[in-house]
């Protein structure tokens, strides 16, 4: 047997090949170990081939509108296949570009299925049993690194068939183009496809349990969110529990309720009940980490709602470290982050903490959303002092020029130390602008600092500074 | 221009010092490098030179005074400058008519305004912003501008500090530069302001009844190895004898008896100790160290200890593992062997330090030990005799104590508790001989020495005192 590795990554998602790329970069011995494609689950079935879809749709929406803007288009027509023969095609490049970032780096891509074996002392180091067909070998490492991720859960009782009733993978990857959907569950990924089919002239219908659509943004988003879902002719249900999905014939029947005790007297009895028919059920209602068949209990790795347990800095055990979706973090960028940190730990060299109030959130759906720090809500219920500031994409002359002018920007600051607390956005560009807000609580600049930083005229990011501007009682444009 | 020079920072851990000397007087023109005090700070009496060019124009405190770190020492300028301004701001801080030495009472406060230029620059933006209140704020009470070289950050140097912590500086009264940055690349970020201004909210807290104005230790520390040391002491009132009933009497504590304090505390509770303990033969090294006084005549004079600390020495060059010290992360091996010497003096004690050791023979080692002891009881030793051990050696078998445990020096790993050599039966060959036996007891760090490692080095400890020939090669 070979010596031992100092580094074994479990899973090749955003955390683990970021995670293995700076352990080499360290100068450690590295290998990942992955079952199924280069570059787990982000780029080969979520972030990258829906931004795919997503620009599609996008292309699609200016063609049909592109009347408004001084062009005659004869007859658009979407080529569904191609879409998502596109999208395929994206995935397959980034993947094959992680394969080529591993060669690189002289790390040890090995494909096949981990499971780490009980350790036969203390002072051995792990080994880690990868099983690929029919063939076994098992390796050694002085580090284990799980970043094994996560994939679609469903709800009780709501089973999916991958043909009528489906999850995102499916959602991706249909053969034709569904006349109707229901999309359960209003998240980021929710609200992302509903966004798509919608574009391409599908009927959607949006479920959603909680009392709001992007339930873990600013409600002032969601509400803004409504607005356009509704303009652009989605349904949306929210408060509703979906109590039942049956295939029938080619369709889908759903029974919607009202959230709160079926048959309470305070309910009004017409809106009790509510029959959907549909081609297409999607279920997006969350993710469950996968940590079965890893071998964890032999090292007595505790789980918590499934999510694998860690210390502050991110260890499960001696040698052992986890990351990512898998400990419940639900955000490439995140694993990523988580990466970058424990390989560094790994090597002994300054590792500086990720920063987990300061992470950027992007939905992709049309409008966009991005937010960063506390809601308007939390910050109150934490009792934060805070100075609010908005700008509407409405008061911007590039906006209107950009025949975008949908939502505004909502900044957040500290009233007391001008410190940015939390920053929410929804509109065009929106998934860039937050980078700036990002950087400005990353590194604390504060409200004053901001507001005479010059920004580039006409440009989206206007807003910010705008919106600064407004929390500091002195806008300029509005 | 005159400008006021505040108290550097002499040693790497003085947070107050007692002026001694003066060696220079008004009206003397200095320049950079001239001695012109002697300071007596928590561990020795220590040199202090200017670092500028000028003339005294006025000495600010009187010998015996104890002076704050960076608080107004004097004021330096050309002939004929006038300097009341200056000594008006300089005494609203400082306290020059304080008593003597017995209660010296510099009060917690700092200066009321900086001696030279503030960092923290107010942000224009806070002025034109909304709230114009929070740019008229000044700072509070930066402490004054440490001369130069002290460890602290070089004046002109670009101050890393994000645009919030410098507003916060402003409105906390918080000198960025005397503070150590903790975000990336050694930036100056909200947290570590807040950190600085709770230390400075426990260096203005109250100060005890009667004046005494012995409040806990500056709050901010500027050199690296020292941001450990930043806890201040428990400090509570002082009884007096106007007390009713009180029925004892508080001794003020010395800047070396706080200092003490502190260090011991924070290694017993901190360092995870355990104890070896062993006795060694000492019939052959009491016979070696006749013979090698009998060559020595009149020329000296060896101890035992003097050849304990040569064996120490050769022990850890072979064993280099216990020449060690804990370090967080990873354990640092040290490349010298330097071993210090516990040293008994009034009110305390030092542990001046005997540099390679190793290297060094036995006679020299000798030599030092005393040179280093006479100028202990003296309070003569300079900065760098008392630091940088790698393991130090206790010795109280002069006073008859037969076995003690010491408490670690940090961040050594290793002491050794040397006991007396007592006259004692021993079996040989089946038969009570008369013997001659020393027990030495090692404490060691577990985080770095672990038993059996602690074990084998002082079995080659035991070799070498054993056949102390060995201790000459």
């Amino acid at each position: 047997m070979t010596a031992p590795y100092d580094v074994v990554v479990i899973g090749s998602g955003p955390g683990g090949y970021v995670a293995a790329i700076r352990a080499a970069q360290l100068g450690l011995r590295t290998a990942c170990v992955e079952r199924a494609e280069l570059g787990g689950i982000c780029l080969n079935w979520g972030c990258i081939p829906t931004k795919a879809l997503l620009r599609s749709a996008e292309v699609l929406d200016h063609f049909q509108h592109a009347k408004d803007y001084g062009i005659t288009v004869g007859d658009v027509q979407a080529d569904f296949p191609a879409m998502i023969a596109r999208s395929r095609g994206i995935a397959d490049k980034v993947s094959k570009g992680v394969a080529f970032l591993f060669r690189k780096n002289k790390i040890d891509s090995i494909a096949g299925t981990a499971k780490l074996l009980p350790r036969a002392g203390a002072w051995k180091p792990h080994e880690i049993e990868v099983t690929s067909g029919s063939a076994t070998k098992t390796i050694q490492a002085k580090h284990v690194i799980l970043a094994t991720g996560a994939r679609a859960r469903s709800l009780p009782g709501i089973e999916l068939d991958g043909r009528r009733i489906i999850e995102y993978r499916k959602a991706m990857t249909l053969a034709t183009q569904p006349r109707s959907m229901v999309v359960l569950g209003a998240g980021a990924i929710g609200v992302e496809f509903a966004s798509f089919y919608r574009s391409l002239g599908t009927e959607v219908t949006v479920v959603e349990f909680l009392p709001r659509l992007v339930p873990n943004e600013d409600p002032e988003v969601s509400k803004e969110l409504a607005r356009a879902f509704d303009k652009r002719g989605i349904k949306s249900y929210v408060d509703h529990r979906l109590t039942s999905a049956q295939v029938k014939g080619d369709k889908v029947v759903m029974t919607l309720e009202p959230k709160g005790v079926p048959g309470a007297p305070s309910r009004d009895a017409a809106a009790a009940a509510l029959t959907l028919e549909a081609d297409v059920l999607l279920v997006a209602v969350g993710v469950a980490a996968n940590t079965e068949n890893l071998g964890l209990e032999a090292h007595g790795i505790t789980l918590e709602r499934g999510y694998i347990q860690v210390d502050a800095e991110n260890r499960c055990g001696d040698g052992l470290w986890a990351i990512g979706d898998v400990i419940g973090r639900g955000l490439a960028h995140v694993a990523s982050a988580e990466g970058v940190f424990v390989a560094e730990k790994i090597a002994g060299v300054h590792a500086e903490p990720v920063r987990y109030d300061a992470i950027p959130a992007c939905t992709y759906c049309s409008p966009e959303i991005a937010s960063v720090g506390l809601t308007e809500e939390k910050a109150k219920a934490q009792g934060v002092p805070v100075k609010v500031g908005k700008f509407p994409f409405s008061a911007l002359a590039k906006a209107r020029a950009a025949g975008d002018t949908t939502g505004f920007v909502k900044v957040l600051w500290h009233a007391e130390t001008g410190a940015l607390v939390g920053a929410h956005l929804i509109g065009p560009a929106v998934t860039d602008l937050i980078a700036e807000l990002t950087l400005a609580k990353t590194t604390e600049v504060n409200a004053e600092s901001l507001v005479y930083t010059i920004h580039a005229h006409p440009t989206f990011a206007e807003t910010i500074k705008g919106a600064t501007e407004a929390a500091l009682g002195h806008a300029i444009d509005l | 221009m005159a400008q006021i020079i505040g108290l550097p920072k002499l040693s790497p851990t003085m947070e107050e010092g007692v002026l001694l000397r003066w060696t220079k007087k008004e009206g003397d023109k200095v320049s950079p490098g001239d001695l012109i005090a002697e300071v007596e700070t928590d561990k020795a009496s220590m040199d202090f030179n200017i670092e500028d060019e000028g003339t005294l124009l006025k000495l600010l405190v009187k010998e015996g005074d104890t002076v704050k770190l960076g608080g107004p020492v004097l004021i330096i300028g050309k002939p004929g400058e006038d300097i009341a301004a200056l000594v008006a701001q300089a005494g609203s801080g400082a306290a020059p008519e304080a008593p003597k030495a017995a209660a010296p009472a510099p009060s917690a406060q700092a200066p009321a305004a900086p001696v030279k230029p503030s960092a923290p620059p107010a942000p224009t933006a806070a002025a034109k912003a909304a709230e114009p209140a929070r740019a008229a704020a000044t700072p509070k009470a930066p402490a004054p501008a440490p001369s130069k070289g002290d460890g602290g950050p070089a004046p002109g140097k670009k101050l890393l500090a994000s645009p919030l912590a410098k507003s916060l500086a402003v409105e906390l009264g918080i000198d960025l530069r005397q503070i150590r940055g903790t975000g990336p690349g050694g930036r100056i970020v909200e947290r570590d302001v807040r950190t600085a201004a709770e230390g400075g909210a426990a260096a203005a807290a109250p100060a005890p009844s009667e004046g005494n104005g012995r409040g806990a230790p500056a709050a901010h520390e500027v050199s690296d190895e020292d941001h450990t040391m930043t806890q201040a002491i428990a400090v509570r009132p002082r009884g007096t004898a106007t007390e009713p009933g009180a029925d004892f009497e508080d001794v003020p504590a010395s800047n070396m008896r706080k200092r003490i304090a502190q260090r011991l505390t924070e290694a017993k509770r901190d360092v995870p100790h355990f104890y070896l303990q062993r006795s060694v033969d000492a019939g052959p090294l009491l016979a070696f160290r006749q013979k090698l006084n009998d060559l020595l005549g009149d020329r000296g004079k060896v101890s035992v200890n003097d050849l304990v600390v040569k064996a120490v020495a050769i022990a850890l060059r072979r064993m280099p593992e216990c020449n060690a010290a804990w370090v967080g992360d990873a354990i640092r091996r040290f490349h010298g062997v330097h071993v210090g010497v516990a040293v008994s003096i009034e009110d305390g004690l030092v542990t001046p330090v005997v540099r390679d050791a190793d290297k060094k023979g036995i006679g020299q080692i000798a030599a030092e030990i005393r040179d280093l002891a006479d100028r202990a009881k003296k309070r003569a030793l300079k900065g760098h005799e008392i630091s940088g051990s790698t393991f130090t050696v206790s010795n109280l078998g002069m006073f008859g104590i037969e076995r003690f445990t010491a408490i670690l020096n940090p961040p050594e790993a290793g002491i050794l508790a040397v006991g007396a050599v007592m006259d004692v039966p021993v079996v040989d060959k089946g038969a009570v001989v008369p013997g001659k036996r020393m027990t030495v007891s090692m404490s060691c760090d577990h985080r770095v020495i672990d038993g059996a490692l602690g074990a084998r080095w002082l079995q080659v400890f035991t070799e070498l005192v054993e056949k102390p020939e060995s201790l000459a090669l």
